[in-house]
């Protein structure tokens, strides 16, 4: 048996070698399609790893908290514009909510920076020190606030890179520089790594953060004091996330004495929920992928499936001898089905050449980042497979059934 | 022991469209070992049809046909080609050599479907080439033979199995007289020198010479049955006509 299966592989690849223009123009259909599903699967891949990297930037497990909006004579402001949401508001969240690991703050406005002879307008965060660690920053130079910091409202700051290359020089370095931030002087303490722009495209490290306290006595001169432009807050799990933030809505509705036919004065936004966004795009993108890769596979079958009955009819005779000295239907099966696998492996093998070729060309011509996942390449070549498989039974099973002795005469 | 060929009131009705076509009609027939037989008769006398059944690529529709004593009536399709394939060898008119496919691996073919190794199977087919003279010329394909050297490739394959029954039909039909008589030659030799039985399906007088028993085929019954030469030892069944 291993011999007859051998022997049945080398006489198809002889076959298949004979009729190398048309072998290779029955195969174009496998080639075509399983080399665009690679090229875009890795694209895909690629630019979803991509977003996922953006969406980490934001810090693991965070959920974001802003106030509603103000609502004057029915004239409605921009979001959080409303000042409902305030420290002992994150305070009371820490304290109530167990799966909460940590509750921050934040408020920001844009300002001008001068160091020297340059300047620069760019948002001030005043941050609690809790927002490092829920926002996932780290120091390219010098180190975070203390709560020493805080409680004092000490005029510190730490610098994000768009600030570093818009006020220094290049190399000159920002820590223990002051600089000031509305007349008032800041001595840099810190200069934060960079984490890009965030899904929403905005620059991330266009940023300056001070101490909550410093901002709100000696920079932005608040009317409602405590009051914060956001509230972050983190878990442990990422499962935890909505939960956690059904639980952050009830005890804010209650601290607001919302009514219950009243909206919420807040919107909560957790991870997951930017997450869902780009995993419907994805999921989207996947479906098309799927789509193209049937529609292509299913030509490229029927391409496979033509040209072997052309082949049966061709080779009736031959079929004819075999019988004649002693094949069994399920040799003539074989070697049909064999010849048919042959086609669309050999097809699939190329297509998953072209498809990492031409993801590795867009590249270095696009600069798109892409990903070539070695399980789209295993998938891929178990499909051409079973196409070769499916569109060869067929032909295979009319040789099969061909009468000997009708095969013998045909001319 | 039995005959090699045994046919009982053998019929075959074929049905095409709505004529009745009776291709053999109540034929007995009874062939020894060791025999060498020419079959004679028009077109359309039914004597294809006669080796095809002979030849296990075709049933009878009525009667029994014993082949080394099996019943080859009530065979499906893969049991008449295991039969086929282990007792019968085939050469055909127009040779059905497989195209592009070099003398050697022709003579193989049958092997390849008894699952021998690959060693066996070229040692086998590489003997049986050089028994109808082709030493030397295994790597040849079919288009670079001679009509004559493409019959013997044939006659090697059906050789290669040792079958108890060689079929013929037509054997020299596209052949040249010098090559004709060189195939004759061979089946003859094989015949008296091995005691291979061979049946042989012509219309040629001079290839007919050539056998000990000449059986001459009209509309589906055998019309005569004569010797044309001493019968061989083997062979004790009286012949009735």
């Amino acid at each position: 048996m291993a011999a007859f299966v051998w022997l049945t592989i080398m006489t198809a690849l002889r076959i298949l070698g004979r009729n190398r223009l048309r072998a290779g123009l029955t195969m174009l259909g496998i080639v075509i399609g399983v080399g665009a599903v690679i090229a875009m699967v890795s694209i895909g891949e690629g630019a979803k790893r991509a977003v996922q990297a953006q969406i980490a930037t934001m810090g693991t497990n965070v959920i974001i908290i802003f106030p509603g909006v103000t609502s004057a004579s029915g004239v409605r402001g921009s979001q959080g514009s409303a000042v409902t949401l305030t420290v002992s508001d994150a305070l009371e969240l820490r304290k109530r909510i167990p799966l909460l690991t940590d509750t921050g703050w934040s408020r920001r406005d844009v300002m001008q920076i001068v160091y020297g002879n340059k300047n620069w307008n760019g948002p001030i965060n005043g941050i609690s020190p809790s927002y490092l660690t829920i926002r996932d920053w780290s120091f390219t130079s010098g180190g975070p606030f203390t709560q020493t910091d805080l409680d004092s409202a000490a005029r510190v700051a730490l610098l994000g890179q768009t600030i570093v290359e818009n006020l220094f020089e290049p190399g000159e370095e920002p820590v223990g520089a002051v600089i000031r931030i509305k007349s008032v002087p800041f001595r840099v303490i810190g200069v934060l790594a960079p984490k890009g722009q965030s899904s929403q495209g905005s620059d991330q490290d266009d940023v300056i953060l001070i101490p909550f306290s410093t901002a709100e006595r000696k920079v932005f001169g608040t009317s409602f004091i405590g009051s914060v432009g956001a509230m972050f807050g983190s878990t442990d799990q990422v499962e935890d996330l909505p939960q956690a933030a059904e639980q952050i809505r009830e005890v804010l509705r209650a601290r607001h004495r919302l009514q219950t036919e009243q909206n919420d004065d807040f919107t909560i936004r957790t991870q997951v929920d930017i997450g869902k966004v780009q995993e419907g795009t994805s999921e989207t993108l996947t479906m098309m992928l799927f789509a193209i890769a049937s529609v292509s596979l299913l030509v490229g079958g029927i391409g496979i499936m033509n040209i072997l009955l052309v082949s049966v009819t061709e080779r009736t005779r031959e079929i004819g001898v075999r019988m004649a000295v002693g094949a069994k239907r399920h040799h003539i099966m074989m070697q049909f089905l064999i010849e048919a696998m042959t086609l669309s492996l050999v097809g699939g093998v190329l297509g998953i050449a072209l498809g990492i070729a031409g993801a590795n060309l867009t590249t270095v011509i696009a600069g798109w980042p892409t990903i070539i996942s070695g399980d789209v390449i295993v998938i891929a070549f178990f499909f051409s497979l079973v196409v070769g498989l499916f569109f060869g039974l067929y032909p295979a099973n009319k040789a099969a059934r061909l009468n000997p002795i009708e095969a013998l005469r045909y001319e | 022991m039995s005959s090699l060929i045994e046919c009982e009131d053998v019929w075959k009705v074929y049905r095409v469209g709505d004529v009745e076509v009776q291709a053999l009609r109540g034929l007995s027939l009874t062939i020894e070992r060791g025999e060498f037989v020419a079959i004679m008769g028009s077109s359309g006398s039914g004597k294809s049809t006669l080796m095809n059944m002979l030849g296990c690529l075709d049933q009878p529709t009525k009667g029994c046909y014993r082949l080394n004593g099996i019943e080859v009536g009530g065979l499906r399709p893969d049991e008449l080609a295991g039969i086929r394939n282990q007792q019968i060898g085939f050469v055909f008119q127009s040779f059905n050599l497989i195209p592009r496919t070099s003398a050697l691996e022709n003579a193989q073919l049958p092997l390849f479907y008894r699952g021998l190794s690959l060693k066996d199977q070229r040692a086998q087919a590489a003997a049986a080439l050089g028994r109808v003279g082709l030493h030397g010329r295994e790597d040849h394909y079919p288009t670079q033979l001679s009509g004559g050297q493409q019959q013997r490739v044939a006659i090697a394959r059906a050789l290669v199995t040792s079958p108890s029954l060689l079929l013929a039909d037509e054997p020299t039909g596209n052949l040249d007289s010098q090559s004709s008589r060189e195939i004759m030659g061979i089946l003859e030799a094989l015949n008296r020198d091995e005691g291979i039985t061979i049946i042989l399906v012509t219309h040629e007088v001079d290839v007919a010479a050539y056998t000990a028993r000449e059986i001459v085929i009209h509309d589906g019954q055998i019309r005569s049955d004569r010797w044309t030469k001493a019968r061989p030892p083997s062979s004790q069944v009286e012949v009735e006509i």
